[in-house]
């Protein structure tokens, strides 16, 4: 989350070079599947990739090129585990990753990359970048090389079920929302179909978005109650690519779940909560999960195709929509906002980039949290900014909370008159009780 | 033994050995490394996400709209000279007697192309591979990522390519040296291939298929 009054940026752990390098090798090595040798032997260094990165096209500095992001990642396989690995070491053809190069590619890894994926769209080998990315950030969060911003809070989080310590605990804001927005709260309930989770953020800072929601699950009747020991759906240890932690912060939710016998975790408007527990959970604790995972505008969608939501129909104002990478780009929860917005004949106008191909908001990945990127992450969002303006829709919207944060901060940078509004704020706004 | 000999005799039965060999445990050492298993719910059945890597295999040939503009240019140079190549070694008349002596098939049905379009077919192939390399010269992400692999592998195709054109046209010396160096660079081509990009010829579909395979299952974009 952006905040005014966070100014470090720095390395999560002071090691040793030669402890650096020995972590991010047996992190590495850890890694190498046939899966991550296929993408890495495939690229023939067309540097195509860059033509989709936001980064890239926002600086045209070549040293945003996402396979180049990767490069640590790659040179380590090529050293230690591909398929002429003892000659490379015998001749010295490939170097070692050294403590030095790892820290000049702490920037490429995590201030200059969201995760949005867009990268892997466009490889004409169908090279899955964005993974390779992903577990060179992994190597850098084990030689203690992930910004302290991310991992402080992925430590924290871990430990309380925070990432920071809240001005009060989250389950008395979340029963203040219920008090200020007149709906009851289901908090620590014994037993429910549903575990229920919310943004740090949008307690903080978006409450309406909260008591959206839970205003639609209680017009639907839904059985379902938040839990105070798993309340957060952020998973800090993803974006601070620590399995460790991010394992911890996973086994809690599913602990809670299991308590609860909820059958359904449903994840709210956050993109990477949604990845970090549709998608990594069941990996990460090398099970599958005794629960389905959906995301709120998909279980909402649900719900609309079994005639149980009925929605009414908004005014004629006109509307564009943000795809969050994680949702839709890699998530694959691509046509349930569009349900949602056509239920309620929301006159849509697309951006140029939409559904899969979308531009990144530029916070994702932890790129929010980061207060050295913020610089950058601005370059990448005034090009997003213009082509929304380009859409000339009267309002935004998106379904993601770290996309509004990353919007609500640009917008403010820039003066930009727009603020991000939240679609399920739209859909609780016009539930036909 | 002749220059000539060497190169169409054992050099090539040597270079031979190596590409296969070679190609071999480059595909077989990713194999080694072991698929992991997945846990996570399926958005997809497998079926639909068999569909979907078999797309990918063929939709990535064609860049998607969002990039075109971007990408056009490039991938236009690229699949020139890719193509061309192509249509030389397979559709070149001396070269299918190559293939058919060495593979020991008749093969009446392979057609080829006179001999003046493959040598058109040959110049502009050289003029594309001249323009790629420029920009892997000049295109700054282009630049930042090249390295030897990048180098060394046109180094060899443009030795291959133009004594093959110099043979063609009986230019530039003696005609059975100029033959023994375009065999010698083929030969070079053969034996640089499974330690180099070159693999991309053999990992361009399975590489395509897994990834949009595992798109599929999540339901993703690909």
């Amino acid at each position: 989350m952006t905040t005014a009054t966070q100014t470090f940026s720095g390395n999560a752990a002071q090691l040793a070079p030669s402890e650096r390098e020995e972590q991010a090798m047996a992190s590495f090595a850890q890694q190498f599947g046939a899966l991550a040798a296929l993408n890495l032997e495939s690229c023939i260094h067309c540097g195509m990739c860059a033509d989709a990165c936001h980064f890239y096209i926002a600086t045209e500095d070549p040293k945003y090129t996402p396979i180049l992001k990767a490069e640590p990642f790659k040179q380590a396989y090529r050293r230690e585990s591909g398929a002429f690995a003892p000659f490379f070491k015998l001749f010295g053809l490939k170097k070692k990753v050294t403590a030095d190069q790892l820290e000049d590619w702490q920037e490429l890894l995590f201030d200059s990359c969201t995760q949005c994926g867009r990268c892997s769209l466009i490889c004409p080998m169908g090279i899955e970048v964005a993974d390779l990315i992903e577990a060179g950030r992994r190597g850098m969060a084990e030689a203690g090389l992930a910004p302290r911003e991310l991992m402080d809070r992925a430590r924290h989080q871990a430990e309380t079920g925070a990432p920071e310590a809240p001005s009060r605990p989250y389950v008395e804001i979340l029963a203040d929302i219920g008090r200020d927005h007149g709906i009851e709260i289901p908090i620590d309930k014994p037993k429910a179909d549903i575990l229920v989770l919310a943004p740090r953020s949008d307690l903080e800072q978006s409450p309406a978005a909260v008591a959206a929601m839970i205003k639609v699950l209680s017009a639907l009747k839904a059985n379902y109650s938040f839990r105070s020991d798993a309340l957060v759906a952020e998973n800090y240890g993803y974006y601070a690519a620590s399995r460790g932690l991010q394992r911890k912060i996973t086994r809690r939710v599913v602990d809670a779940a299991k308590k609860l016998g909820a059958s359904l975790v449903l994840v709210p408007e956050c993109g990477h909560a949604y990845t970090a527990l549709r998608w990594q959970a069941a990996e990460i604790i090398g099970e599958p999960l005794p629960f389905k995972v959906r995301h709120i505008t998909e279980y909402l969608a649900g719900q609309l195709a079994d005639g149980k939501l009925k929605l009414g129909q908004v005014d004629g104002s006109s509307y564009t929509f943000h795809d969050p990478c994680q949702l839709v780009r890699k998530g694959g929860v691509m046509d349930a906002p569009r349900a949602l917005m056509d239920a309620m004949g929301v006159n849509l106008k697309e951006l140029e980039n939409k559904k899969g191909f979308s531009f990144c908001c530029g916070g994702g990945g932890g790129v929010n949290d980061i207060e050295r990127a913020r610089p950058l992450r601005y370059r990448a969002q005034e090009m997003k900014l213009r082509e929304i303006d380009a859409t000339g829709a009267e309002h935004f919207m998106t379904s993601c909370s770290d996309c509004r944060i990353a919007f609500n901060d640009a917008a403010e940078h820039f003066n930009w008159n727009k603020r991000p509004e939240s679609l399920v704020e739209l859909v609780a706004a016009n539930i036909k009780e | 033994m002749t220059l000539l000999e060497f190169s169409r005799g054992p050099m090539l039965h040597a270079a031979l050995v190596i590409f296969v060999f070679g190609v071999l445990w480059r595909l077989t050492t990713v194999l080694l490394l072991g698929w992991r298993k997945h846990y996570s719910e399926a958005r997809n059945p497998t079926a639909r996400a068999v569909t979907g890597g078999l797309i990918a295999v063929g939709n990535r040939s064609w860049p998607h709209p969002e990039f075109i503009g971007r990408t056009a240019f490039g991938e236009a140079v690229g699949y020139g000279y890719h193509i061309g190549l192509f249509a030389i070694v397979l559709l070149g008349a001396p070269h299918v007697v190559f293939w058919k002596n060495l593979f020991g098939i008749n093969a009446s049905w392979w057609y080829t192309l006179p001999s003046g379009i493959i040598s058109v077919i040959s110049i502009v192939t050289i003029f594309l591979m001249l323009i790629a390399t420029i920009r892997r010269m000049r295109h700054p992400p282009l630049r930042r990522i090249s390295n030897f692999d990048d180098w060394f592998s046109l180094v060899i195709l443009y030795v291959l390519m133009i004594s093959g054109v110099m043979a063609v046209f009986g230019i530039g010396g003696r005609y059975e040296i100029i033959l023994a160096i375009h065999i010698i660079s083929f030969n070079a081509l053969l034996i640089w291939f499974p330690f180099s990009k070159l693999m991309h010829a053999f990992y361009i579909f399975p590489s395509r298929f897994i990834n949009g395979y595992m798109h599929e299952k999540k339901g993703a974009a690909s």
